[in-house]
């Protein structure tokens, strides 16, 4: 179990490479990335804006971690979240998870972004044309954590 | 006291944080007293329910007693992920 909040990019298959090393037990690892999309909604998105809350932001990722591996038998898992002014395209979070079997991992992947989205300390503001515009949090977002309850 | 803004709250408010003397015995009372400072603060906590707050970096509420808190930290609801 490890994360990271940076404002580094991240390389997907040196983050996959590091969880599984030379084990010889893993069957599934999923793998979830995040990107700056170019629009939202009708608007045109010219970069993403993250702040967030450091000290906190750790804390609360290590407990969502922590919630998964208790809740799914997972042999290793990895959250990386950046912060800091991206541009479309680039990679914003990356999720690995490694389990024996697949339904574990694909669980527990979709687990851990769900909660990211409600309950990491982390901000997005979207640029645009005509400036910068905070994202609301979704109610779909918090509907989507009543199903792991 | 250390008071943290962040986001919109933050952009509203003017500071990313302040240290504050408050004899208020809850997080509303606390906001309470932010709100009578300045129009700045009476504006940014015009609509609670679009903030949260963070006691010691622990969500918590409105009604949470202030009691030994070091850190108070408000701001809308999180957009992670």
């Amino acid at each position: 179990m490890s994360v990271s909040v940076q404002a580094q990019d991240f390389d997907i298959a040196t983050e996959i490479a590091a969880l599984t090393g030379a084990r010889k037990d893993i069957g599934a690892v999923v793998t979830f990335t995040g990107l700056v999309r170019d629009t939202a909604g009708h608007e045109t998105i010219t970069d993403l804006e993250l702040e967030h809350y450091p000290g906190m932001t750790e804390y609360a990722l290590d407990m969502i971690e922590i919630k998964a591996n208790t809740r799914w038998k997972l042999q290793a898992s990895r959250i990386i979240h950046r912060y800091g002014k991206l541009p479309v395209g680039a990679q914003i979070v990356l999720v690995v998870v490694a389990a024996p079997h697949r339904k574990d991992a694909f669980e527990a992947a979709e687990f851990i972004m769900d909660y990211l989205k409600s309950e990491a300390p982390f901000w997005k503001k979207e640029g645009t044309p005509g400036g910068g515009k905070w994202v609301d949090a979704q109610a779909r977002d918090l509907d989507a954590l009543k199903r792991w309850s | 006291m250390q008071i943290l803004y962040f986001a919109w709250l933050r952009e509203r408010i003017g500071v990313p944080r302040e240290e504050l003397e408050s004899t208020a015995l809850t997080v509303a009372d606390l906001v309470a007293e932010l709100r009578s400072k300045d129009p700045r603060y009476d504006l940014a906590f015009a609509d609670m329910r679009a903030v949260r707050v963070a006691l010691d970096q622990q969500l918590s509420d409105l009604d949470a007693p202030l009691a030994g808190v070091r850190e108070v930290a408000f701001f809308p609801p999180m957009t992670g992920g």
